[in-house]
């Protein structure tokens, strides 16, 4: 059963693969494509199951947090049971989640912008070397040369330093990294193809 | 262009069938990651201090072309498995995609198997903690606070929200090494986390962890790779400079 489901892998992603670069097997590869996405449709629900279940089992074993994970199930269902009744496209529907959901996450965006600001003020307390002191003043640089300041623009950093860090260094910088990580993809990628990693089923 | 990407996976292809089909006479020579040093000394603590490691493997789909940050930290998340399955407290592993939980768990009951200690695995330990970026990064919060975490490690396709969880591990004073595929998550993580890997280094984590020889095999095709790429610009550099091109 192993071995089926490895040779089947393999050749899926080998078709998948092949047919960014041969026309003829792209229609294959849509069929194979359409097949995941709806394989991942239902992979979110079983997953919604996942969340009830680890969350249900800390209710019941009483572990810490049990008030909030029976917050969580509550809610989860609710919206689960109300979505299926109504449609995601019904206005209460809709409201819930735009005046819930959205304005949740929305706050936990700002939260980040202050722990980003905390955390680069800890910096050098933490790791006190050449790069952090890089990274700061490298930070205050572009702020005070986006900022608009009382006095007017610094002619020298917005018109020479700012635009040389932005296009030279920075692009030069964010170019190597990417380079880096589409190789490390690409390596990533062909071990699993040739089944060397195998995080579906490999016991 | 498509012929051209075609052959560089085939190079990759080659070059790693190569490096796997010959014996290597002596371990390979990696240059030092600080970051992976800290975290193989991180694992060895938490093994012996009964102490859990979080493995974060982020929300990204397989079907995207960020698939692979997630499967390098499943391939993390298996090597880990199998040294710490037998630690009176096992490795969660959280993820923010359906199908990234599901591949968790059975990575997780893997490395228990490969451990031999297949009987003590537990399903709720692959876990899925939200359907969104940051309700993955909030569900994750409270597995930091409650279940004796000692370190934590994202591996995978994280956005800025990557930064929460930094502080949160500071809070909860838990070492926290922080990589993503993302280019301003990293720099986040930069800045907030105790350790960052950068770029490639978060597809050498498992290598510079003694996992397989087939990791040390993928950092070294990737370093063939990358010298082939530094000549091509320099060439394409020198025939632009005399107008050649």
């Amino acid at each position: 059963m192993r071995i089926v489901a490895l040779v089947l892998a393999i050749l899926t992603g080998l078709i998948i693969l092949v047919g960014y670069f041969v026309p003829a097997l792209v229609p294959i590869q849509i069929i194979l494509l359409n097949w995941a996405i709806i394989l991942a449709g239902m992979a979110t629900l079983v997953g919604v199951f996942n969340l009830i279940l680890v969350h249900a089992t800390k209710i019941t074993q009483r572990e810490k947090g049990t008030a909030y994970s029976a917050i969580l199930v509550i809610c989860l269902v609710a919206t689960l049971l109300f979505g299926i009744g109504v449609g995601p496209d019904h206005p209460d529907m809709r409201l819930l989640v735009n005046a819930i959901i959205v304005p949740a996450e929305a706050s936990l965006m700002a939260v980040l912008a202050v722990t980003l600001l905390y955390a680069s003020i800890r910096l050098l307390r933490r790791r006190a070397n050449l790069m952090s002191i890089l990274f700061i003043a490298t930070a205050i640089l572009m702020l005070i040369g986006s900022a608009t300041l009382p006095f007017g623009e610094i002619g020298v950093l917005n018109d020479i330093l700012r635009p040389w860090f932005q296009h030279v260094l920075a692009l030069g910088g964010a170019r190597g990294i990417l380079i880096g990580v589409a190789l490390g993809t690409l390596t990533t990628g062909l071990r699993v193809l040739f089944g060397v990693d195998r995080p579906y089923g490999g016991k | 262009m498509n012929l051209l990407g075609l052959g560089l996976i085939g190079l990759s292809a080659l070059l790693l069938l190569i490096l796997s089909s010959r014996k290597r006479k002596s371990p390979p020579k990696l240059r030092g990651i600080p970051a992976l040093t800290r975290l193989y000394r991180a694992v060895g603590l938490s093994v012996e201090d009964g102490t859990r490691l979080l493995i974060g493997l982020g929300g990204a789909s397989l079907l995207t072309q960020n698939g692979a940050a997630p499967l390098a930290g499943l391939g993390l998340l298996r090597h880990l498995t199998e040294r710490t399955s037998l630690s009176d407290r096992p490795p969660i592993a959280a993820a923010g995609e359906s199908s990234i939980a599901f591949l968790a768990q059975d990575t997780l009951e893997a490395g228990y198997q490969g451990a031999g200690a297949g009987e003590f695995y537990q399903p709720t330990t692959g876990r899925l903690t939200g359907m969104t970026p940051f309700s993955s990064a909030a569900g994750m919060i409270p597995i930091l606070h409650d279940e004796n975490v000692s370190a934590t490690i994202l591996i995978g396709h994280y956005g800025v929200e990557g930064a929460l969880l930094a502080e949160a591990a500071e809070r909860e004073n838990t070492f926290l090494i922080g990589s993503s595929d993302e280019l301003p998550t990293q720099a986040a993580l930069f800045a907030t986390a105790q350790e960052a890997l950068i770029g490639e280094e978060l597809f050498a984590a498992s290598a510079y962890l003694g996992a397989s020889a087939s990791h040390s095999n993928s950092l070294t095709v990737q370093d063939v790779l990358r010298w082939i790429i530094i000549l091509a610009l320099l060439i394409g550099s020198g025939l632009k400079l005399f107008g050649i091109i």
